[in-house]
């Protein structure tokens, strides 16, 4: 439903978006992730047709954004970044406002505000003033505003930034069920959010995609991902690590900590390592306390594809 | 069309949600009375009709129309929200067009809200009714082509005070091109040409038709394609800020 195809966008002499290309089909939540300044927001304005790309073709719903505003924006709810509302409104008169400027009027325009005012709980606060609600409430009802029209595609920019961890659920699970008739895109710091409600997530660092794929596929990329942890108990590290150097698919390892009787140590494979461990603890007796396969955690996935250069910095 | 009411309701919505609106038309009927009674020497004229009240008007609209315009696009570029609105099916010309005709709307009622000046006049004397309502087209366009250029120095930036001054500036460099006082001055040394090209572009030579009761289709022409041209402006800036 969302086709980007080499989008590039430069402000000045600085590259802000730099020929990417993705997509987004029916169905999808896809988690945008990068560090500050990456291209995000660029990108999401580029998307929504805000700003002309300097190169490249965005189409939603199969218009063109620069070719078929109108009709590609009909289709698209957006949440700008920092959830910018009119201050001298109601959320009512806000809601109205924007369900009006979708087209929608009389009946349709107020069950359609009903029922935003439901799924982003903004009952309670209907009639106050933009001016004087809390961060979550503003967030909120601008996350109302995306949606009153129920539009196919959902572009949200930071939809749970500043909100308390409640909130931060509420939006996460509602961004969930409406990713399963809608395509949806949304930027994010929280690397659990990705975990917990996207599909599919992209990195992006400096302008360029650095990885894309499903939250358990980028996890694998973790230079710990695969990785086997093990405790155990009543032996020494010594008498472990003899052992150990015997198996065959052992990469290497790592002493992590040793106690009074305990062993606690992570193995690096490089074949199935998993059943030789398991096997070998079993002819020695080990006493295995605790085994995990590292699943690989997002953040270190996101600190090794975002930091390349502080790595080459401080190793020179 | 409908979503040119949007806007413009929205806008209108704005002003008189807030006080703004109310002290905006109390300083101006204020104002109008104060100048036109005691300046003008409305009584002791002893004419029926509403010159010295008209008179003054280019002068209020000097600081009072670009108060009042001068949050229409800023406000939007401050809080963000053209963001929102420009990624909504909306076209530029519908936004600019909305908001300017609310803007317009709202003086207008200020404009109409003088009708004590009228009842006045008529009360004490015949004045001719076709002159003064000619009085009140021309201040409306004069009110709408400040408010226009207002518009246009708004989408200039974020900052409700320098498009305030900025827009009091351009809107006083058109009063005073060809206000009497200062061409006299200048007719001494300025090339023919040069008074006449600045004549034309002033308001006052094009606004003074319409005070004599004379609808002449190129003063009409004028104020119009000042509008046009400062809304076309407008519409220029807005898009410089998103490319």
């Amino acid at each position: 439903m969302i086709t980007v195809e080499k989008l590039t966008k430069s402000f000045g002499s600085k590259l802000a978006v730099d020929n990417i290309s993705f997509s987004v089909q029916k169905g999808e939540v896809l988690g945008f992730l990068g560090p500050n300044g990456a291209g995000k927001s660029t990108s999401m304005r580029l998307i929504t047709g805000y700003l002309p790309p300097a190169a490249g073709k965005v189409s939603v719903c199969g218009f063109d954004v620069v070719e078929e505003p109108l009709k590609s924006r009909r289709k698209i709810g957006y949440l700008p970044e920092n959830a910018p509302i009119y201050s001298d409104m109601s959320v009512f008169g806000f809601l109205r406002f924007c369900a009006e400027l979708r087209g929608l009027f009389g009946e349709a325009r107020n069950k359609a505000i009903e029922r935003v005012v439901q799924l982003c709980f903004l009952q309670p606060v209907l009639e106050q003033s933009v001016d004087t609600l809390s961060k979550g409430y503003r967030h909120r009802t601008c996350l109302a505003q995306a949606i009153v029209h129920d539009p196919d595609v959902l572009i949200l920019d930071e939809p749970t930034d500043g909100l308390d961890p409640n909130q931060k659920h509420e939006i996460r699970t509602l961004i969930r069920r409406m990713g399963q008739d809608k395509a949806i895109i949304f930027s994010t710091h929280i690397l659990e959010e990705v975990e917990s409600a996207c599909t599919r997530a992209i990195i992006i660092d400096r302008g360029r995609i650095v990885a894309n794929g499903t939250p358990d596929e980028l996890k694998a990329r973790a230079p710990l991902a695969g990785t086997i942890i093990v405790t155990l108990r009543g032996t020494t590290w010594q008498a472990v690590e003899v052992e150990l150097s015997r198996l065959r698919f052992l990469e290497k390892s790592e002493l992590i900590l040793e106690s009074d009787s305990r062993v606690t140590a992570r193995l690096q494979p490089k074949g199935d390592l998993l059943a030789e461990v398991l096997a070998l603890a079993q002819t020695q007796r080990w006493q295995v306390e605790h085994l995990n396969v590292d699943e690989g955690r997002l953040e270190d996935v996101f600190r090794s594809i975002t930091l390349p250069d502080t790595k080459t910095a401080s190793a020179t | 069309m409908k979503t040119i009411w949007t806007i413009a309701r929205r806008e209108l919505g704005a002003y008189f949600s807030s006080p703004v609106a109310y002290v905006f038309i109390v300083i101006f009927l204020l104002l109008t009375g104060f100048f036109t009674f005691m300046v003008g020497r409305f009584f002791e004229r002893g004419l029926a009709d509403l010159l010295p009240f008209f008179v003054w008007h280019p002068w209020l609209y000097l600081f009072l129309v670009p108060a009042v315009g001068m949050r229409l696009w800023s406000e939007e570029l401050r809080l963000g929200t053209i963001e929102l609105l420009f990624t909504m099916p909306v076209t530029p010309w519908q936004a600019i067009l909305g908001k300017f005709l609310a803007s317009w709307l709202f003086l207008l009622i200020a404009l109409v809200l003088t009708f004590p000046m009228v009842v006045t006049v008529s009360y004490l004397g015949h004045p001719d009714l076709g002159r003064i309502l000619s009085g009140y087209g021309g201040s409306f366009l004069m009110a709408g082509t400040f408010l226009a250029i207002t518009c246009m120095t708004s989408s200039l930036t974020r900052n409700q005070v320098v498009s305030f001054i900025l827009s009091v500036v351009i809107c006083l460099f058109l009063i005073l091109c060809s206000w009497p006082p200062i061409t006299d001055i200048v007719v001494n040394w300025a090339p023919a040409w040069l008074i006449d090209a600045f004549a034309g572009i002033g308001v006052m030579t094009h606004y003074e038709g319409f005070q004599r009761g004379v609808i002449d289709s190129r003063d009409l022409l004028f104020f119009l394609s000042v509008i046009v041209f400062f809304l076309f402006t407008t519409s220029v800036i807005l898009r410089a800020h998103r490319a």
